[in-house]
């Protein structure tokens, strides 16, 4: 185990997997200067340039070349620097990469990793905070991924550059100087699409990915103080999503609250709760709460922009009225 | 009107003639199979730009890519998809390129290079840069050619990709095949400038005009193109002035156009050129009948046989979306 950084957890597994297969390549704005967030620092010094590729501010093209890539036999690791960005590029990502494998009669895999940061990072306003996790959910042939501790970001992206899927992969950019213990062994992978039980508990379950992980473990000590045993799944891949875990809780527990970032209308949260609310009503001991954020674009100044945050009071609040209810 | 003697031995231009006759014949079985119903979607024919797909792919070789767009049956022929497989494709049936998951706007062949028509237009060209940029970093030496139309000029990818590929130094062949139309608008409507080859020797792509409907042309030049490219020139760019005789898909009649164009271009179309230069070379008419009567046999049966096979089984519709996370 090493202590390290959110950020410096996913270097790590990026070299390692470079080191251990000569098809995977990074490509991307700036990652030979470390990435805009250094989370690429040094890799170009060990692998050089072609493998650390430079690449000109065209997010289409980004994307659309590693789709042409994948399909010949490398494994493009595509740095899209934010989440908004990857906008410019939905055509490639939505129609080229999730659907080439399928519309071609499974002629060809398309094993890349797009990386995208994601959520709100104090004051970026609009364009740089989103969190649209729930869009990429919705498509068939992508895999979604959020990691919320170093070890998991090491884990889940060693993971996702060895699957022959495209994967989403969203880092918050809130975690990236985030510390944790992180396992040394080259062979330590997480799978994708299982869920970490973050904190047990019989009185609530509390759903989570990403930053609001965090939010969601302050709320959950709070709640022990008052004698509310909340246990806390941290799903980790959104899709997909690991729901014989949520359902067993639900079950132990009989109360669910669902807390992310994004917007809550649409967001990934309703899926959870529809499920829940399919497969396991019976067993409900209150309505399924979910908190996300309000639907207006995030703001620039300090108070707008915490006034659409999901808050631990919040989460506090949200867990007090199941349990008393 | 007769030919001068063109700049090519008989045979080779008689195997481009046959190529031609071979997509002309597989689009005109299909458009009347769609009318009788086998065929679904939309169906983009490519009638009167056969010397484009023709000239471009005669030069590649089997190791050697393309990627191409939504009038892309020509193409795939000219690369070396069995048209049997096409055809069943077309009608959804299974043996189809695709296992009768993509239809005529996705037909793909990886086996040939063939690495897939597109639904969008313009979205070929980064695909097309990229597999030209993993062959680069896998040390593999082979060209990637990229056909799109003139309205594909106009749109973002287009940029980026010259861009991109004249940056990374790749070995792409941007084929313009120009026909015209932007779907059912004239692309010199709507394209600024002095178009497609302008805008790639504005990115330092060297570019070349050419007469799409002279298959000799193309070849010639794509010819010298390819040979520069396997030497390490970089990117280069053909514009190859065409005509699109039939609407933007079969359901367009095209009467947005004059009648009289249309029949003057259907004096220029490319197949009666090659077979007039064949004539000049030498080659008897009857050589030429026998090669559209083949052209005609072959499709009417791989008609026949898409219209008795199978559709694909249910379970189809569910397979090779992924393999984590699958549909159950």
């Amino acid at each position: 185990m090493t202590t390290m950084s959110y950020a410096r957890a996913s270097a790590a597994a990026l070299a390692e997997e470079m080191r251990r297969d000569a098809t995977v390549w990074a490509l991307g704005e700036d990652l030979g200067r470390g990435g805009v967030f250094g989370q690429y620092r040094g890799l170009v010094d060990e692998f050089g340039p072609d493998r650390i590729a430079d690449t000109p501010i065209s997010e289409a093209t980004i994307m659309g070349a590693a789709v042409g890539a994948a399909l010949v036999g490398t494994r493009p690791v595509v740095e899209m620097r934010f989440s908004d960005f990857a906008l410019c590029a939905v055509d490639e990502l939505v129609n080229q990469a999730a659907k080439a494998r399928f519309m071609f009669g499974g002629q060809a895999r398309v094993p890349m990793v797009i990386r995208e940061p994601i959520g709100m990072w104090r004051s970026s306003a609009a364009q740089h905070s989103q969190s649209l996790e729930a869009w990429y959910v919705h498509v068939p042939g992508l895999v979604v991924v959020a990691p919320a501790t170093p070890a998991d970001n090491k884990g889940l992206l060693k993971s996702a550059i060895r699957s022959d899927d495209p994967v989403v992969y969203m880092e918050h950019k809130d975690l990236w100087p985030l510390e944790g213990e992180v396992p040394d062994d080259e062979d330590y992978t997480v799978p994708l699409g299982r869920a970490r039980l973050a904190r047990e508990g019989d009185d609530v379950t509390l759903v989570s990915w990403s930053r609001m992980v965090g939010e969601a473990e302050q709320a959950a000590a709070e709640a022990a103080k008052q004698g509310i045993a909340v246990e806390l799944i941290d799903l980790r891949t959104l899709w997909p999503w690991d729901e014989a875990a949520v359902l067993a809780s639900v079950v132990k527990t009989g109360r669910l609250l669902i807390a992310h970032e994004a917007v809550q209308v649409g967001g990934f949260g309703a899926e959870i709760a529809a499920t829940v609310a399919e497969k396991a009503a019976a067993k409900l001991k209150a309505p399924i709460r979910r908190l996300g954020a309000p639907r207006a674009p995030i703001s620039y100044a300090k108070p707008l922009e915490d006034a659409l945050r999901v808050s631990p009071p919040a989460l506090l609040r949200a867990i007090q009225s199941l349990v008393e209810s | 009107m007769t030919a001068s003697k063109p700049n090519i031995d008989a045979e080779r231009l008689l195997r481009h003639y046959r190529t031609m006759w071979r997509i002309r014949a597989f689009e005109q079985v299909a458009e009347r199979a769609q009318r009788e119903g086998h065929v679904g979607g939309a169906v983009h024919q490519s009638i009167g730009q056969e010397a484009v797909a023709v000239g471009v792919c005669a030069n590649l070789r089997p190791s050697d890519q393309i990627t191409t767009n939504h009038r892309g049956h020509g193409h795939a022929i000219a690369k070396g998809t069995d048209a049997a497989a096409m055809m069943l494709e077309l009608c959804g049936k299974v043996g189809g390129t695709c296992a009768g998951k993509g239809g005529s706007m996705h037909i793909a062949d990886f086996s040939v290079g063939m690495l897939g028509a597109n639904g969008v237009v313009g979205a070929g060209i980064p695909i097309a840069v990229g597999a030209a940029h993993g062959a680069k970093l896998k040390g593999e030496a082979r060209i990637v050619a990229c056909f799109f139309g003139d309205g594909a000029v106009n749109r973002g990818p287009f940029l980026e990709g010259l861009n991109w590929a004249k940056i990374f130094a790749l070995p792409v062949l941007f084929v313009c095949e120009d026909n015209g139309f932007a779907s059912t608008t004239r692309a010199n409507a709507v394209t600024a400038g002095e178009g497609a080859a302008a805008r790639a020797e504005s990115f330092g792509i060297p570019a070349f005009a050419v007469d799409g409907n002279d298959v000799v042309a193309v070849d010639g030049l794509v010819g010298d193109c390819v040979e520069r490219l396997r030497a390490g020139a970089g990117p280069l760019f053909v514009h190859a002035r065409t005509y699109r005789l039939m609407g933007h898909t079969t359901a367009d009649a095209g009467a947005y156009r004059p009648k009289a164009e249309v029949e003057a271009q259907w004096g220029e179309e490319p197949i009666a050129r090659a077979g007039r230069q064949l004539v000049a070379l030498g080659v008897p008419e009857a050589e030429l009948a026998k090669a559209r009567e083949a052209a005609e046999a072959e499709m009417e049966a791989t008609m026949r046989g898409a219209i008795a096979a199978p559709y694909p089984p249910l379970s189809e519709a569910f397979s090779d979306v992924q393999d984590i996370g699958a549909p159950e």
